[in-house]
C-alpha cells in the first residue's frame, strides 16, 4: 500500500517505523524481529480501530481510494480466465465507462455488467471517470436481454460518481436510457444481483441497480447525490460536505437499516484496497450464496418479489 | 442634481394610480408584455394569447383544464412527508415541510385525481413545482403508486404531468428509490395492458426525467419546456462551453426522438382524448 488517506496516517507512521527497523537490521545486523512483530500487531490493531470507527465522510474517501479495485479487476479475479468481454450498444457506440460480458463463477455462466473507472490519468479519461453515457446504459440493457434469452443470471457491479452530464448525453437521452433500464430490469426473468463496490451516485448507479438482491461492500456509499454536490445545493458551498455525508445516511449500515439495500459484504481489514484478492473472494462468496437462494424461486415469484420490494420503499405520513 | 426636473409629478407616468390597482386582476406576459385580465388569462388556460407563452401552473389548474366539469376525486389527499432521516441542512426538513405547506397550501409535490376526460375515466397525477421545486420524495412515489393502483382498479389510463427539479435531497436514499418504485408501478400498469401517458412541462429534469417522465407509452410535452436529465448549468460546467440555443427545450427533445409530440396547453385535452381513443 502506497497511498494513505489522511485518517490513515497513524497506520502510515507505524509502517514507516517497520521499514526503518528493517533497514537498520540490514545495515547493522541487529536482530529486531520482535520489535517488528510488535509493530505489525500494532498496525493490525490500529487499522482495525480506525476502520471500525469510520465516519460517513471517511467511508466516502475509502470508496474513492485510488488503489481500490475496480469492476474489471473483480470480474477477472472472480471468473478465473473465463471472462469474455462484449462491446457496444448496437446503436451509437461502445461506452468505455460501462463494461460487460459473460464469465463463469462456481461452474455457472453469469453476465457481469458494471461501470469501470481508470487506474491512472490516461485510463481515467479513457473510462470517462466511470461516468456512462446513454449508450452505456443501453449496452448494459442489451447484455441483460442477452442473458435473459439464454437464461443466465446477471450480476452488476456499481461504481460511478454519476451518469455523465454532457451535451451529447442529453442529445441521446440520458434520462430515457436510465428510465428504460429501471423499467426493464424490474421484469427480467433471470436472477439479478447488484453490488455497490465503490461509489453509488444517484440515477447513474440506479440505472444498473434494480435487482433481487442489492448489496453494498462495507466501505461504499449509495445515495441520491454526492456529499459535495449536496453541500453546494443546500449550503451553497462545498464546505459542508462532511455534514452532508452524515445527513445523507449514505453508508452501507444506514442504507441497510432503512431497508433500501438487502445486505452488506464485509471487506478485508483496512478496506478492499488493502487486499483486493480477498475482497474479490468475499464478493464471489456473496454472489454464489445469493444465486443459490434466488435460483430456488420461480420466475414469476422472483420478479414479483423484486417489484414488491421496490414498491415498499418510502416513508410517509398518512 | 439633474439638468431637468419634472414640475408636475405623475402627469405622464400615473405612478400613484398604478400602485393602487389590486394585484391579481391583470396578467402581463413575461415574454411579450401583452396584458390581459387574469380572468381572460385563466380562460385561455394560462397561455398568452399573443405569443403563446405557457405560464407555469399548478395541479389544481391542470385538473380544471383536464377533467370534465372540473370534477374529480382526489386520491390520498392528506398524505404528507415524514422525515425518515431526520435531515438537517440550513433548516431542518420537518420545518421546511411545515412552512412549505403553510406557504403553498399544498400537501406535497404531487396531486392525484380520478375523474373523466371527454367522458372516459382517467387517473391524472400532476406535480406541483411550488412545493420544494416539485422534488420527488416518498410522498410523490407513494401517491404515484396509489394512482397507478387506482387506474388498474378502474381499468382506465394513467396520466402523469411532470414538473420537477428532480429528487428531494432531504430524503436521500429514499428519494433515489422513488425512481425505482415509480418504474416498478409502471410495469404493473403495463402488465394490466393500460395506457400510460407522460406529459412533460416546464421544467422536467433529474430523477423524474430519468424515471417515470420518460416511460410513457406516449411522451408528450408543452411547447418550449425545459426537459433534461442534468440541469443546463451542470451541462455547461461539464463541457465548459456555451450551450446551443434551444438546448433541452421540448422542440430539441422532440427532434432527438424522445417525445411523441408537442401540443399547446389549450389543445392538450382534445389531443389527449383523441390519443387515448386509439389505445382502447
Amino acid at each position: 500500500m502506497e497511498i494513505y488517506l489522511e485518517f490513515e496516517s497513524p497506520i502510515k507512521e507505524l509502517r514507516q517505523q517497520i521499514e526503518k527497523l528493517r533497514e537498520s537490521e540490514k545495515k547493522n545486523g541487529v536482530d529486531v524481529h520482535t520489535a517488528i512483530e510488535d509493530l505489525e500487531r500494532a498496525v493490525v490493531e490500529k487499522t482495525n480501530e480506525i476502520y471500525s470507527n469510520l465516519t460517513p465522510w471517511q467511508r466516502v474517501l475509502v470508496s474513492r481510494h485510488p488503489e481500490r479495485p475496480y469492476t474489471l479487476q473483480y470480474i477477472e479475479t472472480m471468473t478465473d480466465g473465463t471472462w469474455v468481454e462484449q462491446h457496444g450498444d448496437r446503436t451509437v457506440k461502445d461506452d468505455k465507462a460501462m463494461v460487460g460480458g459473460f464469465g463463469s463463477i462456481d461452474g455457472r455462466s453469469v453476465m457481469f455488467i458494471g461501470q469501470q473507472k481508470g487506474a491512472n490519468t490516461k485510463m481515467r479519461s479513457y473510462r470517462n471517470f466511470g461516468m456512462a453515457n446513454p449508450e452505456g446504459y443501453r449496452k448494459a440493457l442489451r447484455l441483460m436481454k442477452l442473458a435473459e434469452k439464454f437464461n443466465k443470471p446477471i450480476v452488476t457491479l456499481i461504481d460511478t460518481p454519476g451518469a455523465f452530464p454532457g451535451l451529447e448525453a442529453e442529445e441521446r437521452g440520458q434520462g430515457e436510457a436510465i428510465a428504460r433500464n429501471l423499467f426493464e430490469m424490474m421484469r427480467l426473468k433471470v436472477p439479478v444481483i447488484c453490488i455497490i463496490i465503490g461509489e453509488g451516485a444517484s440515477g447513474g448507479a440506479l440505472g444498473i441497480g434494480i435487482g433481487d438482491r442489492v448489496l453494498m461492500l462495507e466501505n461504499t456509499w449509495y445515495s441520491v447525490i454526492s456529499p459535495e454536490s449536496c453541500s453546494t445545493i443546500l449550503w451553497r458551498n462545498t464546505d459542508h460536505k462532511i455534514e452532508a455525508a452524515a445527513a445523507l445516511k449514505l453508508t452501507a449500515d444506514d442504507m441497510l437499516a432503512n431497508k433500501l439495500v438487502d445486505g452488506i459484504i464485509r471487506e478485508p481489514l483496512g478496506g478492499a484496497h488493502n487486499n483486493p484478492n480477498s475482497a474479490a473472494l468475499h464478493l464471489k462468496e456473496a454472489i454464489i450464496s445469493a444465486l443459490n437462494e434466488l435460483e430456488k424461486l420461480g420466475v414469476e415469484e422472483r420478479t414479483q418479489q423484486r417489484i414488491e420490494k421496490f414498491c415498499a420503499m418510502g416513508v410517509v405520513q398518512q | 442634481m439633474s439638468w431637468f426636473t419634472r414640475k408636475n409629478k405623475g402627469i405622464t407616468t400615473q405612478n400613484q394610480e398604478k400602485k393602487e390597482i389590486p394585484e391579481g386582476l391583470w396578467y402581463q406576459c413575461p415574454e411579450c408584455k401583452h396584458v390581459v385580465t387574469s380572468e381572460q388569462h385563466a380562460e385561455h388556460d394560462w397561455v398568452c394569447e399573443a405569443c403563446e407563452y405557457h405560464e407555469k401552473i399548478g395541479s389544481l389548474q391542470y385538473f380544471s383544464i383536464f377533467f370534465d366539469e372540473h370534477e374529480w376525486i382526489e386520491v390520498a389527499e392528506h398524505m404528507k412527508s415524514a422525515d425518515p432521516l431526520t435531515f438537517t441542512d440550513t433548516k431542518n426538513y420537518k420545518d421546511r415541510i411545515k412552512t412549505t405547506i403553510a406557504k403553498t397550501g399544498l400537501k406535497d409535490a404531487l396531486r392525484v385525481g380520478f375523474g373523466k376526460i371527454e367522458h372516459e375515466n382517467a387517473v391524472v397525477a400532476c406535480m406541483d413545482f411550488a412545493f420544494i421545486g416539485g422534488s420527488m420524495g416518498s410522498v410523490v412515489g407513494e401517491k404515484f403508486a396509489m394512482g397507478v393502483d387506482k387506474a388498474i382498479e378502474a381499468h382506465c389510463p394513467f396520466i402523469c404531468i411532470s414538473k420537477s427539479g428532480g429528487a428531494r435531497m432531504m430524503e436521500a436514499g429514499f428519494s433515489l428509490m422513488q425512481m425505482a418504485k415509480t418504474s416498478a408501478k409502471l410495469t404493473q400498469l403495463a402488465a394490466a395492458g393500460l395506457p400510460y401517458i407522460s406529459i412533460l412541462t416546464d421544467p422536467t429534469t433529474g430523477g423524474v426525467t430519468a424515471s417515470f417522465a420518460m416511460l410513457g407509452d406516449l411522451n408528450i410535452a408543452e411547447p418550449k419546456a425545459l426537459i433534461g436529465f442534468a440541469g443546463p448549468r451542470v451541462v455547461k460546467e461539464t463541457i465548459k462551453k456555451d450551450l446551443p440555443a434551444g438546448f433541452q427545450s421540448s422542440e430539441f427533445v422532440l427532434e432527438h426522438g424522445f417525445l411523441d409530440y408537442i401540443v399547446k396547453r389549450t389543445e392538450m385535452k382534445k389531443r389527449l382524448a383523441l390519443t387515448l381513443s386509439h389505445l382502447k
